[in-house]
């Protein structure tokens, strides 16, 4: 940095000031990558030490345990992953096509004077906090769930092999699939607007042209808008699937906290792994209780790093298939 | 200029911290349950003295763990330890309010008190075991009364709580085999049941949930006008919920062989099975003795003065002869670094 320093005759105060105000900033910005970087592997450290006497007697077979059990002292993970997991596909089963029904809306269908009043009540479902979706979801949408739903397909399905394991368990509405359903209205904000911002971007020009050609509004959609903006759409279900995956007040509330997997059903009360660390981490006692708490939360920032990663991976094979094709 | 004014900001916080300092602040943190009566009695008891109290309510395994790291003056818990893991910690325990649990139930036509039941059927439920109302034990039980013919929705808590050790603990001193499957403990593997956070949770549930059936603790039934069972204590006896039952059955206990007590299943005709004290923890060697002086000066304080207030929020207060023993308790057992007892009068 020092050879850099302002060479003698040039413009006097800009150069004289510049070296050090750039030095300074290049400092301040590489430590905040940095500190990021630090503060990641940081949290990886200590969830590893906090976890290690978890890891240490079970090592990966805590990933297919289902027993979790406080007073003998033992633990396995495996309701709470596939809790978390199943209700995250869930809510990404019904997220992703109603946000991009609302995106598509927004950007071809809707007419100008509701484009903004109706962008707006969308972003605003996003500042609605967790704790209300969940008290909703437990006073008022599980009891619909259960009368409207849960008990007609039950007397549908009665006696059916598969299905009716599907739709069993004591009607009261609450467990993964409402959990699920609760998730979806909570990332549907998230991914529609995503979903809005990057149909935009299209250039209108390539629309245009593809309406000129008598394309319909789906083709157009289709053929032009969603290879174009691929990524994006992409980048935006990731975003809900985080969202979905870290949620936990809203889930604690409505999934039922039973921690025994024995059912399929989606009516079943189970439980995640945030909501397992929210209830129990408090009144955990020191030992083998917290650590596979921790272990778990170790789990749930691999499943998130999973994600990510396998997120990038598709953007990199959709960005060869563009090359090939041209 | 800049130094001087920084000089002066440096000086204001060091007087803002020495002001802190001077108002001999005592910090706990545990137990959510006495948090209510705790925060009451701190309150009061900064009004008449100036002190004051910071309770954290954080749960009582992270009141546990804080204590034993020293880094609260005391710490809280439902759950009484046992005499030796007090040992090995060095610290004592005393009890300070009793509260009790109380199975509440929401059936259509079904008035508070209507339905009785035992330790037995009561721990079926909680097994699976017994899934309708109208079950033969049940019925067998309530003679006359329309139980219906409809699943019982089982509610219990999500998050580990005293409440839930109470409950266990009694389930396992009478149902053996719920001792032999679950067994007792602030979280344990519930073989059934959807589960609500917190007392206010799980009284949500119950509240919206038909023909279900929960646990809460008394203040909470009592606040909500949830319908009460009535249960059969350990002398044949079915009695409600209520202070004079509590006190019936912290009455019977050997308080000064030791302070763990767990008072469920008590003897006595009027005691109710489902009752226990909530204890504060605190170390025997204080190295900040004018802490634990202010802390202990804090409880005698409450024990002297508090009845009306625990009594106000539904807690029952010690009987007379319990507070001397505790008295006692900490002039034997609370050292400073000299070795000398720790002043509390």
């Amino acid at each position: 940095m020092s050879k850099e320093s302002a060479p003698h005759g040039g413009p006097p105060p800009m150069a004289q000031r510049t070296p050090w105000a750039d030095g300074l900033f290049s400092v301040l910005a590489h430590g905040a990558a940095w500190l990021t970087l630090a503060l990641l592997a940081g949290i990886i450290v200590s969830l590893v030490i906090g976890a290690f006497p978890a890891i240490e007697k079970y090592g990966l077979s805590f990933l297919w345990r289902s027993e979790w059990d406080p007073v003998n002292d033992e633990y396995g993970g495996l309701v709470m992953i596939y809790g978390t997991l199943m209700t995250s596909f869930i809510a990404l089963l019904i997220a992703v096509p109603v946000s991009f029904g609302i995106a598509l809306f927004l950007t071809e269908l809707s007419p100008g004077w509701l484009k903004r009043p109706l962008g707006i009540a969308i972003e605003l479902l996003a500042a609605v906090p967790s704790i209300v979706y969940g008290m909703w979801g437990l006073l008022v949408f599980s009891p619909i769930l259960s009368t409207y739903v849960q008990q007609p397909l039950q007397s549908v399905f009665a006696g059916v092999p598969l299905l009716g394991s599907l739709v069993s368990g004591p009607p009261v509405g609450i467990g993964l699939l409402s959990a699920g359903i609760i998730l979806a209205i909570m990332v549907i904000p998230f991914i529609a607007s995503v979903m809005r911002d990057v149909f935009e971007v299209t250039p209108p020009m390539l629309k245009e042209s593809a309406y000129a050609l008598g394309s319909t509004t789906w083709e157009v959609v289709s053929k032009i808008v969603l290879p174009y903006t691929k990524s994006g759409v992409v980048g935006g279900i990731m975003l809900g699937l985080g969202r979905a995956l870290g949620e936990t007040m809203a889930v604690t509330f409505v999934i039922g906290n039973f921690n025994q997997l024995n059912s399929l059903s989606l009516f079943e009360a189970a439980n995640s792994i945030t909501s397992a660390l929210a209830n129990e981490f408090a009144e955990a006692g020191e030992g083998l209780h917290s650590a596979s708490l921790i272990y778990l939360g170790l789990v749930l920032f691999f499943i998130t790093f999973v994600v990510l990663s396998l997120s990038k991976l598709l953007l990199m094979q959709l960005k060869k298939g563009e090359g090939s094709r041209t | 200029m800049k130094s001087s004014i920084f000089g002066k900001l440096a000086l204001g916080a060091v007087l803002i911290w020495a002001g802190a300092a001077i108002a001999q602040d005592v910090t706990g943190a545990g137990a959510s349950f006495p948090a209510p009566v705790y925060s009451k009695w701190a309150d009061a008891y900064n009004k008449a003295t100036g002190a004051r109290i910071n309770y954290q309510s954080v749960g009582s395994g992270a009141g546990i763990r804080q204590i034993r790291g020293k880094t609260v003056d005391f710490g809280a818990s439902d759950a009484p330890l046992t005499d030796a893991e007090l040992t090995k910690d060095g610290m004592i325990q005393f009890p300070t309010v009793i509260g009790g649990v109380v199975p509440v139930v929401n059936i259509k036509g079904i008035t508070p008190g209507q339905i009785r039941m035992n330790g037995q059927v009561l721990g079926d439920i909680y097994l699976g075991k017994i899934t309708k109302w109208n079950d033969a034990a049940l019925t067998a039980l309530n003679p006359g009364v329309p139980l219906p013919d409809a699943t019982i929705a089982v509610v219990r808590r999500a998050d580990g709580s005293g409440t839930s050790f109470l409950f266990t603990n009694y389930l396992s001193k009478v149902n053996a085999d719920w001792k032999a499957k679950v067994g007792e403990g602030t979280a344990v593997n519930w073989p059934t049941g959807a589960g609500g956070k917190g007392n206010e949770g799980v009284s949500a549930f119950v509240g919206r949930l038909p023909n279900s059936i929960g646990y809460v603790e008394y203040s909470y039934a009592k606040q909500n006008k949830m319908s009460h069972v009535l249960m059969r204590n350990k002398d044949g006896v079915y009695v409600a919920p209520d202070d004079s039952a509590f006190k019936a059955a912290a009455a019977g206990a050997e308080w000064s062989k030791t302070f763990y007590q767990v008072l469920t299943d008590q003897p006595g005709k009027d005691s109710w099975p489902i009752t226990g004290a909530t204890f504060i923890l605190m170390h025997k060697a204080q190295d900040k003795p004018s802490s634990a002086t202010n802390s202990l000066k804090f409880f005698d304080w409450a024990f002297a003065n508090g009845d009306k207030m625990a009594d106000d929020l539904d807690y029952v207060a010690l009987p007379a002869s319990l507070k001397d023993l505790i008295r006692k308790q900490w002039a034997d057992n609370l050292k400073d670094g000299a070795g000398k007892p720790i002043a509390f009068k």
